[in-house]
């Protein structure tokens, strides 16, 4: 019994099935920015940058939301990288296989993928509950509890990257570990560091569900840490399922600009870590 | 020859000291914030949870006039609309993995991998805002009424696909989240894929077998811990995920069998009512959602890295 050309159909049906697949994301991803393009290139235009969120019916910008997003953005990685490079420097040079270290690293993959809606949660019981409102600094907190196991991901895998002859020649010249880690390993590393920062940006700079309940928003320009701050998401959050022709128009220019930034963060990342591998001889 | 002056050498392993102490603080403190986040959910939640008792978990009832509060509608809406993400995403994740391990010519390798990573960049807001303007009322205008006139005669399976066509529900949701989780499933099962030894699959071309048959008889089993791994990861970003659901959700505290009418998530609820809701017990209530969201997923993460360290170890060892 010749069962060969149904094994030759199946196959081909697979993998025809994939390619589908394969080409059903691919769609997705371009009908996404299509959208995005085709709708917040229309709302482009300078008094974005210059002007505060209107009124409903009013013309205005986006100037403040750009400016909450910018500022918590940066506190929170500014706050949050330290902590989770110092993190990745003990993992990956002190308690390298201790049974303290599995944990932390189980732990932070665990956070890695948490609901960011439940860090949002958490600033909001212990810094908003007890400052008794909204502000700031408690969206910078919640972007920063969001930043560290990103950074201290890429932290630890960049300085087990660092060949360990160059370790040993620092330990041969009699230097401790601190000072083989502050002028040998991060120098050898930086490029990897600095890509766990660029990624760690991108993460938190679209993030929504955390500021709701930290930082809320603010219709008016404001400075103020300890006050509630305007910030990108949540303003394209609101605006976007208002009924206003104009402040959806407003919510697909953010939406735009927030895209495009996020996306050359990942991609510089790349290009980074790529540069970076290729120095190696594509080693591991 | 350098002379070691003693005083010198003492201040380095002060340095050292504190060098050392710094690493480990912060490292301990990762530790801190989950156990941080545990016990000020749990303080948050515990007047509903006093008042309630175990019946919130029951009681579908979610009413803010009379202060009473279930979690029923909330845990079904997040299952369901989990439950058609992972259907749609995992066998499409699966064939992109394929693709891109054992079909995709080398040159093209790199470039989707990318754009598939970069689909995982995208801001969840921004597949909200896509799905309220741009996916629902496609699906409102070709999709529902199809699947109302095709399924709803049908005993059983037509309660699935009764009532008008919102275009916002359970439905659109649950198609938002696949998009979203598909990217995450596609890179895992892609990293899984790569560690079947090549010298595996050789063999089995050896034999005679065709593509499919050594995908589906050396790589899938010999991955098999992986791909669950790679999957409930992929269900822990669905059960967790809160913008993309809140746009197209339709936030309605209610059970209905119909897929296509709307209902509303643990995290959409908490995203929708958190700042609006007035009195204690509906804060803590919102607070206790959030609490019940973190044991799931923490759960369901958990298992997924424990799988797929496993699946890591075994790697190592066979090399």
């Amino acid at each position: 019994m010749n069962r060969r050309p149904l094994r030759k159909f199946k196959n081909g049906a697979f993998l025809a099935l994939s390619l589908i697949a394969t080409l059903t994301g691919l769609a997705c991803l371009a009908a996404i920015l299509w959208t995005l393009l085709s709708h917040g290139l229309a709302g482009m235009s300078w008094h974005l940058f210059t002007e505060m969120t209107p009124p409903p019916g009013g013309q205005g910008g986006l100037l403040n939301a750009l400016y909450g997003s910018a500022v918590m953005t940066l506190l929170g990685i500014l706050i949050g990288s330290p902590i989770g490079v110092l993190a990745g420097t003990y993992l990956a040079e002190y308690g390298k296989s201790s049974r303290l270290s599995t944990v932390i690293r189980f732990i932070n993959d665990v956070l890695l993928s948490a609901p960011s809606i439940i860090i949002g949660l958490f600033i909001y019981e212990i810094v908003v509950v007890h400052m008794g409102h909204f502000s700031a600094i408690a969206g910078a907190l919640a972007l920063a509890v969001l930043a560290i196991p990103v950074t201290l991901r890429t932290t630890e895998d960049m300085l087990n990257l660092v060949p360990v002859g160059m370790k040993d020649s620092s330990a041969a010249l009699g230097a401790y570990p601190w000072r083989t880690t502050l002028s040998v390993l991060y120098p050898a590393a930086r490029s990897g560091i600095v890509t766990g920062l660029l990624l760690a940006v991108a993460r938190i700079s679209g993030e929504t569900a955390p500021l709701l309940f930290t930082s809320l928003n603010n219709q008016f320009w404001s400075t103020n840490l300890n006050a509630p701050i305007a910030n990108l998401p949540v303003v394209i959050f609101q605006f976007a399922l208002s009924p206003y022709k104009d402040w959806q128009n407003l919510a697909w220019a953010g939406a735009l600009i927030i895209t495009v930034s996020i996306l050359i963060l990942s991609i510089s990342a790349r290009v980074l870590l790529a540069l970076l591998q290729s120095d190696r001889g594509g080693g591991r | 020859m350098a002379i070691i002056d003693p005083r010198h050498a003492a201040k380095q392993l002060i340095y050292e000291r504190i060098f050392r102490a710094c690493t480990l603080s912060a490292a301990i403190l990762v530790l801190l914030i989950l156990g941080g986040v545990a016990v000020s959910l749990l303080r948050g939640a515990w007047p509903a949870v006093a008042h309630f008792g175990f019946s919130f978990v029951t009681r579908e009832v979610w009413n803010p006039v009379t202060d009473e509060y279930g979690a029923l509608a909330p845990i079904f809406g997040t299952v369901v609309t989990s439950l058609i993400a992972m259907l749609i995403a995992v066998p499409t994740g699966f064939g992109i993995a394929l693709f891109l391990t054992e079909l995709c010519p080398p040159l093209l390798k790199r470039p989707i991998g990318v754009a598939v990573e970069l689909l995982a960049a995208v801001p969840s807001i921004i597949f909200g805002i896509w799905g309220l303007f741009v996916l629902a009322p496609v699906l409102q205008r070709h999709v529902q009424p199809w699947l109302i006139d095709h399924f709803s005669e049908i005993p059983a399976l037509g309660d699935l696909f009764k009532g008008p066509p919102y275009g916002i529900g359970i439905l659109t949701a649950g198609v938002v989240l696949a998009i979203m989780v598909l990217p995450f499933i596609a890179a895992t099962l892609r990293d899984v894929f790569d560690t079947v030894p090549p010298m595996l699959k050789e063999s089995g071309y050896g034999l005679g077998a065709t593509t499919w048959e050594v995908i589906w008889h050396v790589v899938v089993p010999h991955s098999r811990v992986g791909i669950v791994g790679g999957v409930m990861l992929g269900l822990g970003r669905a059960l967790g995920e809160t913008m993309a659901v809140t746009f197209v959700i339709g936030n309605a505290h209610r059970i209905s069998a119909s897929l296509l009418a709307p209902g509303t998530t643990i995290s959409s609820a908490i995203a929708n009512e958190f700042t609006e809701a007035v009195g204690d017990l509906y804060t803590s209530s919102l607070i206790a959602l959030g609490l019940l969201l973190f044991l799931i997923t923490f759960t369901v993460i958990a298992v997924a890295q424990a799988m797929l360290r496993r699946l890591e170890r075994r790697g190592m060892s066979a090399a």
